[in-house]
């Protein structure tokens, strides 16, 4: 073991006080470091937090940005969702393995590159994109890949990649970035203008138990999908019984085709630590954790920044605002690639040191969450909703959206549309309308709320976005005719099959379940029993998942199954004479055949 | 009105399903009385002669042999029931799975070590039927109308499962006879 090593971890431990809860930061920068996690690595961590070896493998192992063998300096992660797929990865897949001279999981052997692929990174409106180390690249080809690969390998530092900025706070020297916001439509709740600490100052007006009336009598639900209603979350999580409580900050936004906390992080920063000090005030916490996404790392600095910036304006840190005894800080923990810790309790995991593993429910997060704390762990954009709530007023906001939906909904779209972006758009909006604002009227099928949502087709158009009829956290992608709703299905299948955290049976073996039998039918030999069978065990693993990850796995075919019907039946034929139409003898006998160097008797 | 007729086979199983079947002791009379056994390693018929009402499976699908007597009793059988734990899964012969062929026939063959064969050849016979790739249950060969769970299943489980079939009363199996703990 060498006294470097030994050194290196010592030091990286010691700056996170030797604490195990503080796991994620420590292998991160232990990765960082050392390009990897070895073993002898997670020895010295587990001595150093005085936890177990077993402990600090199960974090390296279950995350896909950690690794225990070393990676290349560079890692380059291509996006391989569903857009970018429509979009042109295969070409940019291909040369990036033509460019490096290698295959994806492989490392080149100079050790510059490691070629990986990843699912989104919530860049569908400017795919195909890749991540390079925390650098973002987007908008690629096969010209791109070239050139950027020729670039890197006479200066292997990513960061010099970007030669033109994005849009707003993209260019912001601690952001530095390509990515473009593409916000194209701004409403009043989120995108309109707001004075720092002006949401803040009304609130401080108030007791806690007016903000939280306040945020309840605006009828605010959650923005990240399920849609539960934010003050009875606030108030549940100030009347737990606990010494400690939290605000945790949903900003693992992970389901495909959803990037609009990605804008909001660029664009509405202080709008959003606004809603988190008024969350904190209203439930009682001197911490809010922000859980930012690894794909998202390119944020870190600048959201850090303005963390700083409204400490020295009193807007964190103690007594904001004079306000004695309210007290609220705000850190970012970083995650390190996996889908799953957008679901909240694994979230909470994850915060905690530990692997992404889904808690059981109940306790609630609200009564026992982070560090077995009452913690309230809200969306970035319901924060950012309930401060202009506290700004604007209850009654302002109640009166924008529909009856059951108050308010607006930031909506990312991405796919076969001719102004992919962020919109804002009052709930209650058609899809038929909303499709016209993105300039894709000859949408075929629209997924609705990502791979975990539903596919609509055009007899559903008229359907309007809000809680009560399609919900979603707000990834829109859109598909023409000419897409194969079964290849999406089975694309949305294999991101859910590499997804899942494997704990439970329904989500662990439903997936690759549904996996076979699509293959099944996309080798044209489905018959028509196979939608029952599909059906049926996409409803078991909704009933019986331990999560929300596995109970909506299944949503992808089921609501494809429900609304594109016909696409199914068509390469569907009832099989003869009671035979399984999947099984090929003379496959399944051609090893043994060369084993024994004779024909077999039996197959034709 | 003529019996219904019954079929059986054994196919990658150990015959303990059948065992199960010859356990339903004197009642084994009174099936008698129900059913003609056709096709069955019980009377040693071993071509059907007619079509059959019910065919017990015992086993998966190892070899191709295996697959052409499990598609000839789809052919003359009405209804197939996989019984026991290998028909329905592969059971113990599908431990090999996870192993490529060639790795297992290699390890049985040639470096075992326990194995004495100097012309270093796995047998290649063409009586010997050639293994399939990995063992199938039999649902994934053909279709299989109903499963009788249990390693084997008990044989009050097949007595009922028969009796109900053969008289077209619905099957209720007492939680004893299902449950394997």
């Amino acid at each position: 073991m060498s006294a470097k090593l030994q050194a290196d971890i010592k030091e990286i431990c010691s700056r996170h006080g030797n604490d195990a809860t503080r796991m994620m930061d420590i292998v991160r920068e232990a990765q960082l470091k050392l390009g990897c996690v070895p073993g002898e690595a997670m020895e010295l961590i587990a001595a150093a937090t005085g936890t177990k070896r077993v402990e600090v493998e199960s974090v390296v192992t279950f995350y896909a940005f950690l690794s225990k063998k070393p990676k290349g300096r560079m890692v380059v992660r291509v996006c391989n969702d569903i857009v970018d797929r429509l979009q042109g990865f295969d070409e940019v897949a291909a040369a990036f393995k033509k460019e490096l001279g290698v295959g994806f999981g492989e490392t080149t052997a100079d050790g510059l590159f490691s070629l990986e692929q990843t699912p989104c990174i919530g860049m569908c409106d400017q795919a195909p994109a890749a991540l390079i180390n925390d650098e973002v690249v987007t908008s690629l080809s096969p010209d791109a890949v070239k050139k950027l690969v020729a670039d890197l390998k006479k200066n292997p530092d990513p960061k010099t990649l970007a030669h033109r900025y994005g849009d707003g706070a993209n260019a912001s020297e601690l952001v530095h970035s390509m990515v473009n916001n593409n916000i194209r439509q701004k409403g009043e709740v989120i995108f309109a203008e707001m004075a720092p600490g002006a949401a803040l100052k009304k609130a401080v007006a108030m007791t806690p138990a007016e903000v939280i009336r306040e945020v309840k009598t605006a009828r605010l639900r959650g923005r990240g999908g399920a849609g539960f209603p934010t003050g009875m979350k606030w108030e549940f999580t100030r009347k737990a019984a606990g010494e400690k409580r939290y605000v945790l900050c949903n900003a693992d936004e992970g389901e495909p085709g959803t990037f609009k906390d990605r804008v909001l992080l660029t664009e509405c920063p202080d709008l959003l630590l606004e809603g988190m000090a008024v969350a904190g005030y209203a439930i009682g916490a001197q911490l809010g954790i922000i859980y930012l996404r690894a794909e998202y790392a390119y944020l870190r600095r600048y959201l850090e920044s303005v963390i700083e910036k409204r400490k020295a304006a009193n807007l964190l840190g103690k007594s904001i605002l004079g306000k004695a005894g309210f007290d609220f800080d705000v850190r970012i923990q970083m995650g390190a690639g996996a889908y799953v810790c957008g679901e909240e309790t694994a979230l909470i995991s994850s915060c905690e040191g530990l692997r992404g593993d889904p808690k059981n429910r109940p306790p609630f997060p609200a009564e026992k969450g982070f560090m077995a704390a009452p913690t309230s762990v809200n969306n970035v954009e319901t924060l950012c909703a309930a401060a202009r709530v506290m700004e604007r007023g209850a009654g302002w906001f109640a009166g924008i959206g529909s009856q059951g939906s108050p308010g607006t909904k930031l909506l990312s779209v991405s796919g076969d549309c001719k102004r992919p972006g962020v919109y804002e758009v009052p709930f209650g909006t058609t899809m038929a309308d909303f499709l016209k604002l993105c300039g894709a009227e000859d949408a075929a099928a629209v997924q609705v709320g990502g791979p975990s949502g539903q596919m609509i087709g055009s007899a559903d158009f008229g359907r309007k976005v809000c809680y009560d009829d399609l919900a979603t956290g707000g990834s829109v992608i859109v598909f023409n005719p000419k897409r194969d709703v079964i290849e999406v299905a089975r694309a949305f299948n294999e991101f859910f099959c590499e997804e899942s955290c494997g704990y439970c049976t329904p989500c662990r073996s439903g997936n690759q379940l549904l996996r076979e039998r699509l293959e099944k039918i996309a080798a044209g030999k489905g018959e028509p029993s196979d939608l029952d069978y599909l059906t049926g065990l996409c409803r078991t693993m909704k009933v019986a998942s331990r999560c929300g990850l596995g109970q909506t796995a299944g949503n992808p075919v089921a609501s494809t199954i429900k609304n594109f019907r016909a696409a199914y039946e068509k390469k569907l034929k009832p099989a003869a004479d009671g035979l399984q139409p999947a099984f090929d003898l003379a496959a399944a006998v051609s090893t043994a055949s060369e084993i024994a160097g004779r024909p077999s008797v039996h197959a034709d | 009105m003529a019996k219904p007729k019954v079929a059986t086979a054994s196919l990658a199983g150990c015959f303990g399903c059948h065992m199960s079947v010859l356990d339903i002791d004197d009642r084994i009379l009174k099936l008698v009385e129900l059913v003609e056994f056709n096709k069955s390693p019980i009377n040693d018929i071993k071509k059907f002669t007619d079509r059959c009402a019910v065919g017990l499976i015992e086993g998966g699908c190892c070899n191709e042999e295996n697959v052409r007597v499990l598609q000839d009793f789809r052919k003359n059988c009405d209804v197939l029931i996989s019984v026991g734990e290998c028909a329905i899964m592969g059971g113990i012969p599908a431990m090999r799975n996870t192993i490529p062929l060639k790795e297992c026939l290699d390890e049985a063959y040639l470096n075992g070590p326990t194995v004495y064969n100097p012309a270093k050849k796995i047998p290649a016979d063409k009586e010997i039927p050639l293994l399939l790739n990995r063992v199938y249950a039999c649902h994934e060969v053909v279709k299989m109308d109903y499963h009788l769970p249990g390693c084997p299943p008990p044989a009050d489980t097949i007595w009922e499962a028969l009796v109900a079939l053969l008289t077209g009363k619905p099957l209720k199996l007492s939680y004893e006879l299902i449950k394997y703990d």
